[in-house]
């Protein structure tokens, strides 16, 4: 499939292709700094590739150029296209293919901000990480700039989208909201109830996560990874621990690959029934709320009894896993049993109560164009109808070995994100039942030994959706760590989610949208 | 003992305090200021079926101005800095302020950096640390009644009264 699809592009932009590198599953394409705009809206339109991810790396040093690239997704094929543009210092700037690519939006802003590379034409070049009181030249992810620097606070004022118009007024909400949740701010536009229009300014937890991968030991790198979204831990020190045993070749005992999809999909049962929880508090159906959440409960009781920790974290390391669950295994079958019973009965007593229905049917409705146009992942993605699944089309860990259903709604509501999330709880109690019932004897973790140079992708599935980790190791140090949570693509969904909807609807819709602040910001 | 006796042992503890220092209830404001969301789940589950902090006097309120506490998490970030002080600021006397989590506590593996601040004393002082990555629900409980034996001294000093 890679083979095949490089071949075409190189008849289509031959001249323009300056160099190939394939690395299993990558294949790296330099083309020349003024074809990007061509060559990635070609691949995106015409071939209806995914765009996943843009990001840059700072290799001065190497060779004098900066390098952004453009991660394209073959979910058929299950390869990965990156094509990479080379950029010189003196002349910062490459052409934006935002007006072509919307999904290229929050990237193109964030290389801006991260690594002073202007993208020329991009419709919104406002800041989007630093806020205005960070002094201008202020770029943390070039190689010279030192991690423990303390920026001067200066003057400055982030300007808003305004609505104008008779009746229209503006409500400002957060970063400190009423709710235990993380801080961000939401600026309505509204006549009336109903929303004309959203702005959402983040990036308040911003707490320069890229760089500090950069500043650590390879070790406590996967301490760092489970901690850049605390409630998708597994998903991202899974995914961090893939990128970095692919650049080593180390390929995992079998024991630790079923324990990592284990505790992938205990993270995954918990979280979803958590959202569905939340759904039901908002609406205030306090009963519903109080039933999901001592179920919410028990699973993160079960994780403690299982691994040590509430939240599944210490479990993974470089070359598998610390801590060795075969004798816990009944206990899991049994409770998850007991937990599946109870959770079928919750749904159906959910689903029967009209009050809940009406608040939640046709609510936050994200079009399937919108969700494609934005490149939304996960269960939210899936809802309207997308049919993509990381476990599925890049298969990892011990997933290729089970049988699981990809669950698809086409509604986009919030509605439909509950009856997959709903469905997915019971595919994912499958998918450890599985594990369980045919787990391997063995080793839980490979022998380690110095990471050798190299670079590469490592992906999950989280809870959330597609997790991407890009790698770049250097004298078993990390020399770049790109991470690419799933919250950092569906954000901006949100703001088309609650268009015409009534201001009272914004937590419900907030809610089934299930958004890190955290994964987000970094 | 199960969790479920746990938590009812050491609540009365904690609702007994409560009554002679309040009178009936504590309110408590969460503030995250820049933690990863794990904090933010131990904070939710303290309102579970299986914890209920209601029954033994405790109220998670929506605003600082209710509050007789702040529950702070995260290391403070640069972007969360003011919005921590203006927290802090519209929060009456005499407050309480719990750091919980490591972060909040010293900056945890956050650290000091450009974009991070380091522990939340830094910026507002803090009554009680409350350690773990995240601290357990028991925890966090255990960190509020250390907080409210601090309280009387704080009263003395202000010549507030409750």
């Amino acid at each position: 499939m890679n083979r095949e699809f490089t071949e075409a592009l190189k008849k289509e932009f031959g001249n323009n292709i300056l160099d190939e590198v394939t690395s299993r599953n990558e294949t790296y394409l330099t083309v020349k700094k003024e074809a990007n705009v061509k060559i990635c809206d070609h691949i995106y339109h015409h071939l209806d590739i995914s765009l996943v991810s843009i990001f840059a790396t700072d290799e001065r040093k190497k060779d004098g150029f900066f390098k952004v690239h453009y991660v394209f997704s073959l979910d058929k094929g299950d390869a990965f296209v990156i094509i990479k543009i080379n950029i010189d210092e003196k002349t910062p700037r490459y052409n934006s293919i935002t007006h072509k690519i919307a999904a290229a939006n929050w990237y193109e802003r964030e290389i801006q901000d991260m690594f002073g590379l202007i993208p020329q034409g991009h419709p919104d070049p406002r800041r989007l990480i630093h806020f205005e009181d960070m002094p201008a030249g202020v770029y943390p992810l070039r190689k010279d700039f030192n991690i423990r620097t303390k920026p001067q606070r200066v003057k400055g004022e982030y300007v808003y989208r305004r609505v104008e118009g008779e009746g229209v007024y503006e409500i400002p909400v957060g970063p400190v909201h009423a709710g235990v949740i993380e801080p961000g701010h939401f600026r309505f536009s509204v006549a009336g109830e109903p929303i004309i229009n959203l702005e959402i300014r983040h990036f308040y937890t911003h707490k320069g996560v890229e760089k500090l991968f950069e500043n650590i030991s390879l070790d406590k790198a996967v301490f760092l990874a489970e901690r850049v979204s605390g409630d998708n831990s597994v998903a991202h020190a899974v995914a961090f621990c893939q990128a970095v045993e692919k650049i080593a070749g180390i390929d995992i005992p079998p024991r630790a690959k079923y324990t990592r999809t284990i505790l992938l999909e205990l993270e995954r049962v918990y979280n979803h029934v958590g959202d569905i929880a939340g759904i039901a508090t908002d609406v205030a159906f306090g009963m519903g709320a109080a039933h999901a959440n001592r179920l919410k409960e028990e699973i993160l009781q079960l994780n403690e009894k299982v691994t040590g920790s509430r939240l599944l974290r210490g479990m993974n390391a470089i070359g598998g896993v610390r801590r060795d669950i075969g004798d816990k295994k009944d206990g899991i079958l049994l409770e998850l049993s007991e937990i599946q019973r109870d959770f079928r009965e919750l749904m159906e007593y959910l689903m029967s109560i009209p009050s809940l229905m009406d608040r939640i049917e046709t609510t936050g409705r994200i079009y399937n164009d919108t969700a494609k146009g934005l490149h939304v992942v996960g269960p939210v993605a899936r809802a309207s109808g997308i049919d993509r699944d990381t476990r599925r089309d890049h298969p990892y860990a011990a997933y290729p070995e089970f049988n699981f259903k990809v669950q698809l709604q086409k509604g986009g509501d919030v509605y439909a994100r509950t009856v997959v999330r709903a469905d997915e709880v019971c595919e994912s109690i499958g998918i450890i039942e599985q594990a369980l019932w045919s787990f391997p004897d063995g080793e839980i973790k490979a022998m380690v030994g110095e990471i050798p140079d190299g670079y590469a992708f490592g992906y999950t599935e989280a809870p959330r959706g597609e997790t991407l980790y890009w790698v770049n190791t250097s004298n078993n140090k990390i020399e770049r760590c790109k991470v690419r949570d799933p919250s950092f693509c569906n954000w901006l969904a949100i703001e088309y989610a609650v268009l015409d909807n009534i201001v009272p609807d914004f937590p419900i819709i907030n809610k089934s949208l299930s958004l890190s602040y955290s994964g987000n910001d970094m | 003992m199960s969790v479920e006796d746990e938590i009812e042992l050491m609540g009365q503890r904690l609702n007994e305090k409560i009554k002679k220092i309040f009178g009936r209830s504590l309110h408590i404001r969460e503030v995250d200021a820049g933690s990863c969301n794990a904090c933010e789940v131990e904070v939710n589950a303290l309102s579970n079926p299986i914890y209920d902090i209601e029954r033994f006097g405790i109220h998670i309120v929506a605003s600082p101005r209710h509050a007789d506490m702040l529950l702070v998490t995260g290391p403070v970030t640069r972007n969360m800095e003011l919005a921590l002080l203006k927290t802090y600021n519209a929060t009456p006397s005499p407050k309480l302020v719990a750091a919980m989590g490591s972060c909040a506590c010293n900056g945890g593996i956050f650290g000091e950096t450009y974009a991070s601040g380091g522990g939340v004393d830094k910026f507002i002082p803090v009554d009680v640390y409350i350690p773990g990555c995240p601290p357990r629900p028991q925890a966090v409980i255990f960190g509020i009644m250390v907080a409210l034996d601090k309280l009387p001294q704080k009263i003395g000093k202000t010549g507030v009264k409750p």
